[in-house]
């Protein structure tokens, strides 16, 4: 069998036990490739668990860059017994397996068509660390030193990512070194470098490596958010816990150690929507951070925060519906759920992400638009960015930019005599303007109820005032639209009958599509949707091609849904491209069902008449 | 439904509090619950007090459920802004409020169903986080808004006016209150005004999580016989404790009670309450010993009323938090936003 080769090109997936500490050498892993100029992309894969059950730490290397999850694998680290024979069935012909031979395995249990790598690991650290802890925390900086030998790692970038990592910490520095040193000699000594290859590049630049959630709580930071209430829930939990740790560093007084913002673990998510409604009530800029079921609780809320004309931001890092299980693996099926959420005639701004650095240009925009047009925000975020390391431009800052509160009449104003109606569309655009309480002893006051109310928010049930009120409020969804992040186009080379609609973590899959499909000769314009509702654009872009394909990672094609109900797109040139079994979308799936459907329309050419 | 807006020509003979305003000030909307609603004389309560207390009326933030009781905040201090949020949800909201701008006063009100039923969980554990307020339960026993349905607070045997019997166990909020840790925790009666607006004034007062129940028979549906909610019911059984009298904000000396029968609680900001005992052995200080004797006379179908509980020591969440003293509000980008450097600092660490 021939061995695959490849360099700066391949995957390597870590098969580990949750809890075994695996986690971190794992990431010095990823990040000594990108130290040395290689872009590379990993993404975990966990059940819901804490300890003792198996997950995996799956890494793409590329130099060109792709970042999107590739399929198969090149060289499988197996250190999980328990998962070892699904994890051999996964290796690509030719490919590599390295795994821990203290124990001898029966020939049964490995294949032909690939090459095994075995190291007495357990041994190995048996003999030099009498601690269990130890023996079982440094197993694996020792494989991270051997794999550096094989695949031609350079150890001067782990020795100096290991020195970072423990700066101010230096006791544990040289045992680390030590250990990586362990693995190296015995793979010098005892094994050679495999057909894999590292080679320093300088495709890296000034990138950033951080996961979404982090940067989406940095973005709520520079974006003014005091108040953050949150209930615990996978995958965004982490959001929250960023948000309290960038407050202790960002937001504490020095003199007094007090801080400019809270963060309040709630007793469920009704109650955490409902203290971001109240703050945002009172003139705070608050968020909270949650998932599909967390949604689900929230959703009388929304729709009293929608019709009560209320700023509210809410980060929800999608993943795959109820309960536990496919929890911890990634969709985009909250979609519809947000677009829609509550009881009545409710619609809501949406913003798409599609990689760390826009979750905090998201957030940090969510926060402004959620004050100007007083309503709430989605940043539709999901597991895949959220929860995985991502290469992206940095995040940037305009030091003067200035946070948008929006239409908020101030105590001048009101003794101006400023004729204030909270409900009232003064300047045409659907938006009012609003109070913070405590403003004014004599004007501005008023009682704030869901949808029974006049334009000075007096108590009215009468039919042409609840009319009045939720025109404007359509009003007001038309002006969300050019506010809202814009699509971003990418032409083909060539004029192209077929357009492709995508949105949010699929953006690196798509891209490497698209390069493989010109390859195949076949050319695609595609357009990123970043917001909901619309742009006039997407209507434009779906009118100018024959046929559209919208690729999400859900079952029920949300997004097409809505395409075909806001714009009232023809259905027959909307095709969806569904991937949805809670693995990340990948290029091969998206070029292999475009070219699919190319080539037959080739055969029996679209008959786009038939649908009037 | 209708509203009349008030005429508010000032009465030149109507005497203004030390902050300029008269009693009207204070006053909301015309009511539109039944004419008899124990609920409207907790509106007027509520009024007495904040104008007795010289509080600046927009320097209020109203905040409710949804029921009977909870649409009362449009029928007093209509200057101040108001909400009325979701069923059982208002704690929530109000917390949020509180954090948003720490320097207003905040009334929750609420009723038995939108606290004891559906709000249970946000009752709870808005007691437990010591939100800096005032949270006022309209305890009816009944849903009055939904037409009659028993509530949780509804005692086990009481008759509903179809003759329904409640077979289900009562929550006593009052004692849930004092269990979750509310640093503040009353009971009074709508048709006891007299002892009503001076708990209502303490509550104010006190800087942490104050409750205060008001037993408030609903006439339409829970004024009958056989309910233990009717004012009639009320009156027989009800075994008031202390009466307050006063409360200053400085300690003053008066020779009005017989020593023995004034007790004075200090709070740690220089408030000082003082209570006129009724019952001897009764200690306002004393959360076991106040959860007993609630628990005590409940037993014997005795209401207990009065102050039943303070903390000298309260802290609220702001407290527990270590936020800074300014609203959150009216915090600037100077203040929340670390900036490019910092940022790109961040970056740095980030390769
Ligand atoms: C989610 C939800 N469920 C049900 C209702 C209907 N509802 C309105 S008021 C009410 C009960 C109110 O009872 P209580 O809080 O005791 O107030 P009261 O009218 O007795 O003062 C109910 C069930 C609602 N508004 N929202
Ligand atoms: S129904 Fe009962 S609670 Fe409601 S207004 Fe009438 S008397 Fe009051
Ligand atoms: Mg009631």
């Amino acid at each position: 069998m021939k061995p695959i080769t490849a360099v700066n090109d391949f995957v390597v997936k870590f098969a580990n036990v949750n809890g075994s500490g695996s986690a971190s050498a794992n990431e010095l892993f990823a990040k000594s490739i990108l130290r040395m100029g290689v872009p590379v992309s990993p993404r975990n894969i966990f059940p819901s668990n804490i300890q003792g059950l198996p997950t995996w730490y799956e890494v793409r290397v590329s130099e060109r860059g792709w970042l999107a999850r590739r399929g198969g694998v090149d060289l499988m680290v197996a250190m999980n017994p328990q998962t070892w024979d699904a994890d051999l069935r996964e290796i690509e012909p030719g490919g590599y397996l390295f795994y821990d031979n203290t124990r001898p395995l029966p020939p049964s249990k490995f294949r032909d068509d690939i090459h095994v790598i075995g190291m007495p690991l357990t041994e190995i650290c048996n003999a030099t660390y009498s601690d269990p802890r130890q023996r079982q925390l440094f197993k694996n900086i020792v494989y991270l030193g051997a794999l550096s030998v094989l695949l031609g790692v350079d150890q001067e970038a782990i020795a100096q990512l290991i020195a970072e990592q423990y700066k101010g910490k230096e006791k544990l520095l040289q045992p680390n070194l030590n250990a990586l040193r362990l693995g190296r000699e015995y793979a010098q000594e005892k094994l050679a470098p495999i057909g894999l290859q590292v080679q320093p590049a300088d495709n890296v630049g000034d990138r950033i490596f951080v996961d979404g959630n982090s940067a989406a709580a940095l973005g709520c930071i520079y974006g003014g958010a005091t108040v953050c209430a949150w209930y615990p829930i996978t995958p965004s939990s982490s959001v929250a816990e960023a948000f309290q740790k960038y407050v202790g560093k960002f937001r504490t007084d020095a003199d007094t150690g007090r801080v400019r913002g809270a963060v309040v673990q709630a007793e469920d998510e009704l109650a955490s929507i409902g203290m971001v409604v109240g703050a945002g009530w009172n003139g705070a800029r608050a968020f909270t951070a949650t998932s599909g079921p967390g949604i689900s609780l929230m959703s009388e809320f929304i729709g009293l925060a929608y019709f009560a004309e209320i700023p509210v931001t809410i980060i929800d890092v999608q993943r795959g519906g109820p309960s536990t299980g496919m929890p911890t693996r990634t969709q985009q099926s909250d979609v519809l759920a947000c677009a829609y959420a509550s009881h009545g005639d409710t619609k809501h701004v949406l913003l798409f992400p599609e990689d760390p650095h826009e979750c905090f240009e998201h957030a940090a925009g969510a926060l402004d638009l959620a004050d100007r047009l007083q309503t709430p925000v989605f940043v539709m975020t999901d597991l895949d960015i959220g929860m995985n390391q991502r290469l992206c431009t940095p995040f940037e800052w305009d030091d003067s930019r200035t946070y948008d509160r929006g239409k908020v009449m101030t105590r001048e104003a009101l003794d101006a005599g400023c004729d204030f109606g909270r409900y009232k569309d003064v300047d045409g655009d659907g938006i009012p303007y609003r109070t913070y309480p405590g403003t004014h002893p004599d004007r501005g006051g008023y009682f704030t109820r869901g949808t029974t109310k006049n334009a000075y928010a007096v108590y009215s049930e009468a039919g042409p005032d609840y009319i009045d009120n939720v025109q404007r409020l359509l009003r007001k969804f038309e002006t969300a639209k050019a506010l809202v992040p814009q699509p971003v186009m990418a032409a083909a080379k060539h004029r192209t009958p077929t357009g492709a609609i995508f949105y949010g973590s699929t953006s690196p899959a798509m891209a490497e599509a698209v390069a493989a499909l010109e390859k195949e000769g076949i050319a695609v314009d595609t357009m990123r949707v970043r917001a909901f509702p619309f742009p006039d654009s997407v209507t434009d872009f779906i009118d100018a091609h024959e046929q559209v394909f919208v690729i999400e990672q859900n079952r029920d094609a949300q997004l097409r849904t809505l395409l075909l109900t806001e714009l009232n797109a023809d259905p027959a040139k909307l095709m969806p491209l569904l991937h949805y079994d809670g693995t990340p979308i990948t290029a091969r799936f998206i070029t292999r069902a475009i070219a699919e459907q190319v080539h037959l329309r080739a055969v029996a050419p679209f008959e786009k008449d038939k649908v009037a | 439904m209708t509203y009349i807006a008030k005429p508010r020509l000032h009465h030149p003979t109507l005497p203004e509090n030390r902050v300029g305003f008269t009693r009207r000030d204070y006053e909301g909307k015309i009511s539109t619950l039944c004419a008899g609603c124990g609920h409207d004389s907790i509106s007027a309560a509520i009024i007495e007090a904040c104008w007795e207390m010289d509080i600046e009326p927009h320097r209020v933030a109203k905040l409710s459920g949804i029921g009977c009781s909870s649409k009362t905040p449009d029928y007093f201090l209509g200057n101040s802004h108001g909400f009325n949020t979701v069923h059982g949800r208002m704690p929530s909201v109000l917390t949020g409020a509180n954090l948003a701008n720490r320097t207003l006063l905040y009334l929750g009100v609420s009723g038995d169903g939108d606290s004891a039923s559906i709000g249970l969980g946000q009752f709870a554990h808005v007691m437990r986080r010591g939100v800096n307020m005032v949270y006022i339960l309209e305890n009816n026993g009944v849903y009055g808004l939904t037409k009659g349905q028993f509530s949780a607070t509804a005692d086990q045997g009481s008759k509903s006016k179809r003759g329904a019997v409640n077979t289900d166990a009562p929550i006593d909020t009052v004692s849930l209150a004092l269990i979750m840790g509310a640093t503040f925790v009353a009971r009074g009666f709508s048709g006891d005004k007299r002892q009503l607006v001076p708990l209502l004034r303490a509550a104010i007062a006190h800087k942490g999580a104050a409750f205060v129940d008001v037993i408030s028979p609903c006439v339409a549906f829970n004024n009958h016989p056989g309910s233990t909610r009717s004012y009639d019911y009320v009156r027989e059984h009800n075994e008031a404790v202390n009466r307050i009298d006063f409360i200053e904000t400085r300690p003053e000396v008066t020779a009005d009670y017989e020593e023995g029968h004034v007790v004075e609680i200090p709070h740690h900001d220089g408030t000082l309450l003082r209570l006129r005992k009724l019952h001897g052995e009764y200690d306002p200080t004393d959360r076991i010993g106040a959860m007993n004797y609630v628990q005590h006379h409940q037993a014997r179908g005795e209401i207990v009323t009065g102050l039943l509980y303070a903390d000298p020591h309260a802290e609220d969440l702001h407290e527990h938090l270590y936020t800074v003293d300014a609203p959150f509000n009216g915090l600037t980008e100077e203040d929340l936003c670390p900036g490019a450097a910092a940022l790109e600092a961040i970056n740095a660490s980030l390769r």
